[in-house]
């Protein structure tokens, strides 16, 4: 027996982030998920409102992109880069993480928020992702 | 590829006057490739009889391709008989768990006091083969699976031999997660296990109004099975998995419900039944 190629079958998404994206939109807190190799696959409603965008202009987005794009700060007013952030950690150190920080929506309204960011294991240790889970204190 | 029903009823055998044309034995389709190998699609009650047959013919290399190990799907096992036979090697596939192996688990039912022996005491050689996501190739025959939304670690399979494809997904709950009629086809739990089959045997459980009622219980509705189906572009779905207190007149009754959705010719609407046979 061999173990060929994906073959005939579409692209489908793991059932772990079906699910977590399930959970996502019946969520109240905000809730960012992204795939393994850190892309935005989805964001709720809370979420969309302390980020100051829809997910539908976010869909997508690169780490680069959405680790900059909000000015994450510490509570000192540095900035903070994309290893050193919650959701950054979980996805390079494949741990989980919680932080103070402050962002700028692009609707350019600051916000202070506490993040933790947790890696998402499917199947033993299949690493499929990484969420935040962000809410304002 | 041949297919041949040998039990469809969801939750708990189900013999009965009021069960007798669709069947009353638990989930088990058998699967007879074109190079005459045997593979089997679950191990619920309708495997027992499957199992004489196998012996009666002499077979002794068998694939059993669990999709999870809920009691409906597993309980044919032990009275299985190449399972007791020396001569049989039996490749069992099926999903592991985070904590435990795919054989952990099976002996979990297969022991005292749920069972009188227990793994180590059968005759037959058994290999056990973690089927999370996998692919694998069995005598040419495509066998692909995914994990697919139902408590516990459960997978559905497509078999594809040649042109032709055979997706079994029992005891899938796909709206628990997406709805079905708008969201991109790549957030539906199974749904590239689907995708194109000429064969779709698919969990039928409930009305819409049951499933209402029955949210996370792991299971499929008539409106779901009629929106994937055409979704999926299926040359035929098999409504499976019957809910123990149908009985044969209010399955027929979901059935009609299916066609008044799917709006397609009625003979690619079928409801399983024990002894059906499909050639692919």
């Amino acid at each position: 027996m061999s173990q060929p190629e994906r073959g005939d079958r579409p692209e489908q998404r793991n059932l772990v982030l079906i699910l977590a994206r399930a959970f996502a939109s019946n969520l109240a807190a905000a809730m960012f998920l992204v795939d393994a190799d850190g892309t935005v696959v989805y964001y709720n409603e809370a979420a969309e409102q302390a980020l100051g965008r829809r997910f539908i202009e976010g869909h997508g987005m690169p780490a680069s992109e959405w680790s900059t794009v909000f000015a994450p700060s510490d509570p000192d007013g540095e900035p903070v880069a994309f290893e050193d952030l919650p959701i950054g950690i979980a996805l390079l150190q494949r741990v989980p993480a919680h932080g103070v920080l402050s962002i700028t929506g692009t609707d350019g309204v600051a916000r202070e928020i506490e993040v933790t960011g947790i890696p998402l294991f499917a199947h033993v240790d299949d690493f499929v992702g990484a969420v935040a889970i962000f809410w304002e204190p | 590829m041949h297919v041949r029903i040998r039990g469809c009823r969801g939750t708990i055998a189900s013999p009965g006057a009021d069960t007798m044309r669709y069947g009353g034995n638990t989930s088990c389709v058998e699967v007879r490739l074109s190079s005459g190998r045997v593979a089997i699609l679950d191990a619920g009650t309708g495997i027992r009889e499957l199992g004489v047959q196998l012996m009666d013919e002499g077979v002794t290399r068998i694939d059993l391709l669990l999709t999870h190990l809920h009691v409906d799907h597993l309980e044919g096992l032990g009275t299985f008989a190449p399972i007791w036979s020396p001569d049989v090697e039996l490749h069992i596939w099926g999903p592991a768990s985070p904590l435990a192996s795919l054989a952990e688990r099976i002996a979990t039912y297969f022991s005292p006091p749920l069972f009188p022996a227990v793994l180590p005491e059968v005759a037959a050689r058994i290999e056990f083969h973690d089927a999370s996501g996998h692919e694998w190739e069995v005598d040419g025959v495509r066998i692909s699976s995914d994990a697919i939304v139902h408590p516990g670690a459960t997978v559905g399979y497509r078999i594809r031999e040649g042109d032709r494809v055979l997706a079994f997904l029992t005891d899938h709950e796909p709206a628990l997660a997406a709805d079905l009629r708008t969201t991109p086809t790549e957030w539906i739990s199974g749904f590239a296990l689907m995708d194109g089959a000429d064969l779709l045997i698919h969990d039928c459980q409930y009305t819409p109004e049951e499933y209402a009622e029955r949210l996370g219980f792991g299971h499929s509705s008539t409106e779901h099975v009629a929106t994937l189906a055409e979704r999926a572009g299926a040359g035929r779905v098999v409504m499976y998995h019957h809910d123990p207190m149908h009985s044969d007149a209010q399955l027929e009754a979901m059935r009609a419900d299916v066609l008044r959705r799917w709006e397609v010719e009625e003979d690619r609407v079928v409801l399983a039944a024990e002894g059906d046979t499909f050639d692919l």
